[in-house]
């Protein structure tokens, strides 16, 4: 394996490693099969280039992008809480409506380019680095930025909103019972969960300097894979969850790569996830089973 | 400490459908500042939803739900709980299961103050949360760190006791918490129940399928059946009820009798 494929894995399983975290939260805390983060991350990619392109500073696009994501968990908590529809129906709603959204977003294009325009590789304070240190600036920044983020994760499950947010997954009337409302935890948890979900897609398309309205297609499985292979495999380390579902994602986006460079036909990748993601609830299952019987 | 009322609830369940029931008629009931008062019945008689409605989390068809001289039928459950402490039936649903008691007991060390950003645990607390756990007698305090999960349901529905109880309250509530206890440690968390009501003088109402419990402990005793209260001890001695009396009185009645 040559370097330029490992830069690939490892930059891409690292953002994926973003939206993974996001996912943790949503699905492994919450307990909630959250299917918006299939509109978030395409919705974070194109406002990240909609907004470079438009001449704002690439750093304060990607966080409009955090915001943005937030705000689209929001609504989907919302819908599920206040409006009691089923958490899968919240899900597709929001995906669905993202749609139109990400489309007017990027102006009715299906592509958003912006090649040659300042993206947060190239401006400060990633622009004091030197182009390449072995591998491309790109994935150092990359690198940093996930570590922030997954410091400030596991800081913020430490506070007491953090431990409410897991007694939330856990057990909603015992959070009830402490007199907070459980209902806007779990919108929170949710706002959280998507805000890293189009991060990470703010950050994709900034790597590629283009956002493809197309790119949310499959994420959810993607995220749930690394997520679940994550914590089947690593469980039971003393790591923390966040590194857990970063690590699941590179393992994830290993096994990708390693298919297509067994040649697989493009057309077979979308496949090719489903049946990682069922792979691993088995091996999740298998595994669980047999630690219940020992 | 507040005395609690209900005022001509009615309530039933699926409405104008074949399969309605109707739980409440014109319900009322009203319990004194500071009385214990033990609830017997059978399944079915309205005992839960009772409590239910009480707590929020089933809302009376019409009717009124007075807690001193708050007005709690329109209130959302989680603002009822902040003067309530509640265990179930199920030790599952008082605790969490995949935190550590240690960190069940910081967030119910919280109540009544923000969830914010924070350390959620403070180790100034740690023997506080030591000595209130050697009071349980299940030694809990050296399961500090231990999560709930891996608990006995005795462990478990003490440390519920205790998280209920934790901070000041007006109201506790006590829904068969002995129920899937075995019969020592139902009767050590039926114990510890008493000396908690006692030492805090708290409003309790406590259902139970245990008629000896019912009878021992508590300042009135409560029989209902269909949605109607067929005994109260209020006004008359309550040691005058015996076991034998209340079990002739169910005898039309199925119930699981005391363990
Ligand atoms: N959510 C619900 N939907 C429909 N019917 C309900 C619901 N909750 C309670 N009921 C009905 O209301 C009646 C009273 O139930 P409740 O749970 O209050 O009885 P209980 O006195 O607590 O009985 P048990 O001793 O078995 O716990 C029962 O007939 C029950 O089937
Ligand atoms: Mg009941």
């Amino acid at each position: 394996m040559n370097l330029g494929i490992l830069e690939t894995i490892l930059r891409e399983g690292f953002i994926y490693g973003i939206l993974a975290m996001g996912v943790y939260i949503t699905y492994k805390i919450l307990d909630f099969p959250d299917l918006s983060v299939e509109g978030t991350f395409p919705l974070g990619a194109c406002l990240c280039a909609s907004l470079i392109a438009a001449g704002v500073p690439a750093w304060i696009a990607l966080l409009c992008s955090l915001c943005a994501g937030a705000i689209a968990g929001m609504i989907t908590g919302l819908l599920h809480v206040r409006l009691k529809i089923s958490d899968l129906l919240s899900g597709i709603l929001v995906m669905t409506a993202l749609w139109s959204v990400n489309l007017i977003v990027t102006g009715g294009t299906a592509i958003k380019q912006f090649f040659g325009l300042p993206t947060i590789f190239t401006s400060l304070p990633a622009s004091l680095l030197p182009e390449r240190m072995g591998f491309s600036r790109k994935l150092y920044v990359i690198i940093v930025l996930v570590l922030l983020i997954k410091l400030v994760l596991d800081w913020f499950l430490q506070t007491k909103l953090g431990l409410i947010l897991r007694a939330e997954g856990d057990n909603d009337s015992f959070v009830t019972g402490l007199g907070v409302d459980s209902g806007k935890i779990r919108i929170f948890g949710l706002s959280i969960g998507n805000a890293l979900a189009a991060l990470s897609g703010g950050i994709l398309a900034q790597v590629s300097e283009n956002a493809d309205i197309n790119m949310g297609k499959g994420i959810v499985v993607l995220a749930l894979a690394s997520v679940i292979l994550g914590s089947t495999l690593l469980g039971k380390t003393k790591l923390k969850p966040t590194t857990i579902a970063v690590a699941g994602a590179l393992l994830y986006k290993l096994c990708l790569q390693v298919a297509l460079l067994l040649k697989l036909p493009s057309n077979y990748l979308k496949l090719l996830m489903a049946v990682l993601l069922t792979g691993a609830i088995l091996l999740d299952r298998v595994k669980s089973r047999k630690e219940a019987r020992s | 400490m507040s005395s609690v009322r209900l005022e001509h609830i009615h309530k039933s369940f699926q409405p104008r459908t074949v399969s309605e029931t109707v739980v409440f008629k014109d319900f009322n009931l009203e319990i004194e500042d500071g009385t214990f008062v033990s609830v017997v019945g059978s399944n079915g008689s309205g005992k839960t939803t009772m409590l239910n409605m009480i707590c929020g989390n089933v809302d009376p068809d019409s009717g009124k739900i007075f807690l001193g001289d708050t007005d709690l039928t329109h209130l959302p459950a989680y603002k009822r709980t902040a003067r309530i402490g509640r265990v179930f039936q199920d030790p599952a649903k008082g605790t969490c299961a995949s935190l550590t008691v240690l960190e069940n007991l910081a967030l119910a060390d919280n109540k009544g103050q923000p969830y914010g950003f924070r350390r959620s645990i403070d180790e100034k607390r740690m023997d506080v949360y030591r000595h209130q756990l050697q009071r349980l007698h299940m030694g809990l305090e050296d399961k500090l760190h231990v999560p709930v999960g891996h608990l006995s349901g005795g462990q478990r529905q003490a440390l519920a006791l205790l998280i209920a109880t934790k901070s000041p309250l007006d109201l506790l509530v006590l829904d068969e918490h002995t129920a899937a206890l075995d019969p020592k440690s139902a009767e050590t968390v039926m114990k510890l129940t008493e000396e908690i009501v006692r030492k805090e003088q708290v409003t309790t109402i406590m259902v139970t399928h245990n008629l000896r419990f019912a009878a021992e402990y508590g300042d009135r005793l409560v029989m209902m059946h269909e949605g109607k209260s067929v005994i109260d001890s209020l006004g008359h001695d309550k040691s005058s009820y015996k076991v034998s009396d209340l079990l002739d009185t169910f005898n039309r009645i199925s119930i699981e009798c005391g363990n």
